[in-house]
């Protein structure tokens, strides 16, 4: 089957404009006809649920948590990007389309990006209007920061909790949807299968995962807003109950899953503690406007820190290599995350890790400190050359921008910060492959949709920072919302869809049959014991630098864990109950065939791109080696076993950026 | 460390439940509370008896889903942070620690240390909003400046997590601090001007409908909310809800 992207002809500043203007739409009266489901209630899937609704459609939203407030993206930290140029530092949509294809390392669809860039404005407007408390300067303004792999300030934030305060303003407009009846919300579900009626999604199987209940919903369209798969690692900064799922069992419906090997492994994480960690904890790219990445320059140094004797801030400013700075000059510790991850683990990797482990780096704000405080002082009229008081003054600008960053390390990690530099490593973050989505953000199989994280089609290779809020805002509040009425305008005389055909029957009969062998297994290990060796394989042999030898083991040695799985795990309890193990258990099962996918994906781009850089291509100074021949996306077709998946291409075209080398020095 | 564990266990919302004591040894004290409840609920499921169930899932202090009532304070002995968050190195070797979940009327058990905060949701759905259309075509962010210091503290008002700590805490099981919260962040804001009257009348009339207690000031919720949100918030919605009733 080819694959139609469905990019509307016509200059690209002007394809969305002329797309809107042109596409079917549905009449008000009509709208009250037709169900939408909407699975996940982040920032994606919380905004589509309460457009939709606005605008008319009968509205079903489900997320596994207790509230829709609780969806991961309220984790987010660091901020949103907006082309709204406020600072007048020369942003534009065109500017904000530029850095992020380029940040992307070529290998995001063109068309998609500058739609994003174009509404990104929109964005802020909607969250102002909302009450989302976006920081503000002391004029009354909107205040903005830097981000990785741009030059510009364009992006907003609300401390280093941007991200709850966007999900509590798409969680108050679907409150208030969920008041007037439009949105019926289903809490604490777990969508374990969609089906499909003549080819079209037309509903999905639920578990209510405090009665046990599988339910069958149905509806004209279903939309997926269920975020990324990062916990195919098991241990990541995603949520404990972020999973693949929902997008899996759509993969296994007929969805094409794009590009699976590109993960962002994030530079700014607490390093791994010990065998009991059971997820790592993020510290905002928004650190690296102020902090300073750096090991000491000279070995006996490191050892001399991991015994203890020598403390990092003893150490002289001529023996320390602030290596982000060293090799990427123009953007110094700012440089995108890929680059700033493998630059990290390139100097741990030569034995300058600063921790027990080897595996850690500073992040430091003495410098910062100072900075502020000689200005603070300046502006207070005080002594700027008394370093006790610049330093003070200092930290408490900090302070105010980081606060809560700092506060969640020191209960980490047991050490103050404001006095020792922090501790980082990259860990896995956020997934840029998903679902296979054209233009109108439709998976191949026809009314089944897939917004925010769950897709793949803006960030390419590597996402930049604090864009994946600006996405999933904008495929919820303004994309979607528009594009889905096109599809939904054939269905005003359809009537509802009945739950009672042999197609919800049969699904619903598999998703028992999962579950039933899951709890009748009585194996000897539990559902973690499972991940943790997925992880393992996962970080080992396809993780921030991968080569085919380790590809291929990883290959094999998922399908014989996934086997073993199967034949050994055990789940507590049964079906009809609370019962974490068993939900945790499905997830696992989908991640096993996932990871499979995964690597065989990674096995077969043979090229470094952003976040999938293999070994065998990269220059001698060990930057990414991009190859023409692959810029495409890779779309997985599902044909029983992932060593089976079929591949479909959808060659990348670049009419309005020059494709070259990706450079930050 | 050696730890004894108290933990509170009920089958569903019809049991009875009962505290059971769990021993669990080599701690590490660079573990999370959370991280050590796994420890156990591996061993259990290995041991083919049932996993103690409780309510989790970003472990970073935000999503608001932990809930763990820890000797005899809500997310345990140390302050603004949720139970995710506190390491087990706040303990002493051979202690006792005793588990319980939030205890309140409006939040039934729904099995072990999970209880049903859907209550808090409701409530939201009462007023916690600006009606606005998410269309997008809404005046420019920078139209209305606001003073820094207001919007700060409708910032600070928000960093509520909904966790129900504050209900918790309260002897009369009150949430008057998570409702004055919310209520708080729009009136400091232009924008939430327009609404303010209906928004504070139906959201207390949700809350009263709900079961929650009466707020007499003892101030426990302040002192074990995790994200220290101010008794402020509560005064300021009393005078919002007073000005609301004359205006009625």
């Amino acid at each position: 089957m080819a694959l139609d992207s469905k990019i509307p002809q016509g200059p690209i500043a002007d394809k969305w404009t002329n797309y809107k203007n042109q596409i079917d739409l549905v009449n008000p009266a009509n709208k009250r006809n037709i169900d939408v489901i909407v699975v996940g209630t982040g920032l994606a899937g919380g905004s589509a649920a309460a457009t939709l609704a606005e605008l008319g459609y009968n509205v079903k939203a489900f997320c596994f948590q207790d509230s829709p407030r609780r969806a991961h993206s309220i984790a987010a930290q660091g901020g949103i990007n907006a082309a709204k140029n406020y600072q007048g530092d020369g942003d534009s949509t065109y500017r904000l389309f530029y850095d992020t294809v380029k940040g992307g390392d070529y290998r995001s669809r063109e068309a998609n990006v500058y739609r994003l860039a174009e509404v990104s404005t929109n964005i802020i407007d909607q969250c102002v209007a909302q009450g989302v408390p976006f920081a503000r300067e002391y004029g009354g303004l909107l205040d903005n920061r830097s981000f990785g792999g741009v030059l510009v300030s364009r992006t907003f934030y609300a401390a280093g909790q941007t991200g709850q305060q966007l999900l509590l303003g798409a969680y108050s407009a679907m409150n208030r949807q969920i008041g007037r009846g439009k949105i019926k919300m289903y809490n604490r579900h777990e969508m374990l299968d969609v089906v499909k009626v003549d080819g079209k999604a037309r509903g999905i199987i639920t578990r209510n995962l405090i009665t046990g209940e599988i339910e069958r919903h149905s509806a004209h369209a279903v939309v997926l807003g269920t975020g990324g798969y990062g916990n195919v690692f098991f241990l990541s900064t995603n949520a404990m109950g972020s999973n693949v799922t929902a997008a899996w069992k759509a993969h296994k419906r007929g969805a094409h899953f794009a590009n699976p090997c590109y993960t962002q492994i994030h530079p700014t994480c607490i390093p791994v503690s010990g065998d009991h960690q059971s997820k790592l904890t993020l510290m905002s790219e928004s650190l690296r406007n102020d902090g300073r990445i750096w090991v000491p320059k000279h070995l006996k140094d490191v050892e001399a820190i991991r015994n203890k004797t020598l403390k990092p801030t003893q150490l002289a400013e001529e023996d320390r290599d602030y290596y982000l700075e060293r090799r990427y000059p123009a953007f110094g510790n700012l440089v995108p995350r890929d680059v700033a991850s493998r630059a990290a683990k390139e100097r741990s990797d030569a034995g300058f890790g600063v921790n027990a482990t080897g595996e850690a780096v500073y992040l430091d704000f003495a410098s910062a400190f100072m900075r502020y405080g000689k200005e603070q002082a300046h502006v207070k009229g005080l002594d700027e050359n008394d370093d006790v008081l610049v330093k003070k003054l200092g930290q408490e600008i900090v302070k105010n921008k980081y606060g809560n960053l700092f506060q969640m390390y020191e209960k980490i990690v047991d050490e103050n910060p404001y006095e020792t530099p922090m501790m980082i490593y990259p860990a896995v973050h956020y997934t840029m492959g998903g679902l296979w989505v054209d233009y109108n953000l439709m998976t191949n199989v026809p009314g089944l949709y897939a917004i925010g994280e769950a897709n793949f089609s803006d960030h390419g290779a590597n996402r930049l920072g604090a864009s994946a809020l600006m996405q999933g805002l904008a495929d919820g509040y303004f994309v979607l919302p528009y594009t889905i009425g096109d599809y939904l305008a054939d269905d005003i005389r359809t009537g509802p869809i009945s739950t009672d055909s042999k197609e919800f029957e049969d699904a619903e009969a598999e998703v028992r049959k999962n579950i039933e062998h899951l709890i009748n297994n009585n194996g000897t290990h539990s559902v973690d014991y499972f991940h943790r060796r997925l992880g393992k394989i996962m970080w080992d042999k396809c993780g921030m630098a991968r080569n085919a030898e380790d590809l291929k083991s990883a290959i094999t040695e998922i399908s014989e864990l996934r086997a073993e799985f199967w034949k050994d795990v055990r789940v507590p309890g049964t079906n009809e109950e609370f019962n974490e193990e068993l939900a945790k258990a499905g997830r696992v099962a989908d991640f096993l065939e996932l990871g499979e996918l995964f690597a065989k994906d990674a096995l077969q781009r043979e090229e470094s791109a952003g976040g999938h850089f293999r070994e065998e291509y990269q220059t001698p100074e060990g930057e990414a080696v991009r190859k023409k021949e692959f810029q495409y996306v890779s779309a997985w077709e599902y044909k029983g076993e992932p060593k089976d998946a079929v591949l479909h291409k959808e060659e990348l075209e670049y009419e309005n950026i020059k494709v070259k080398e990706r450079s930050y020095k | 460390m050696d730890l004894k564990l108290k933990i509170w266990r009920q089958k569903n919302a019809n049991d009875k439940g009962k505290m059971v004591d769990y021993p669990i040894s080599n701690v590490s004290p660079d573990m999370s509370f959370l991280e050590m409840l796994d420890v156990l609920n591996n061993e259990l499921i290995e041991k083919g008896e049932s996993p103690v169930s409780f309510d989790h899932d970003c472990r970073e202090g935000i999503c608001g889903s932990c809930s763990l009532y820890i000797n005899g304070e809500a997310h345990g002995p140390d302050r603004l942070i949720t139970s995710c968050q506190l390491h087990m190195r706040t303990f002493k070797d051979g202690e006792t620690i005793v588990i319980e979940p939030w205890r309140a009327k409006a939040f039934p058990v729904i099995k072990d240390l999970v209880v049903d905060r859907s209550a808090f949701d409701r409530i939201q759905h009462a007023g916690g909003f600006i009606s606005v259309n998410t269309s997008g075509n809404t005046i420019d962010a920078n139209t209305i400046p606001i003073e820094k210091a207001d919007a700060d503290d409708a910032f600070m008002a928000a960093t509520c997590i909904g966790c129900g700590a504050c209900v918790a805490s309260c002897k009369n099981s009150s949430a008057m601090l998570f409702v004055g919260a919310k209520v708080s962040q729009f009136a400091l804001l232009p924008q939430g001007q327009v609404e303010a009257t209906d928004r504070v009348l139906n959201m207390v009339k949700q809350m009263d409908e709900e079961g929650f207690g009466n707020c007499t000031n003892t101030g426990a919720c302040e002192v074990e909310c995790p994200k220290g949100i101010s008794l402020e918030n509560i005064a300021r919605m009393n005078r919002e809800y007073l000005s609301a009733s004359f205006k009625g």
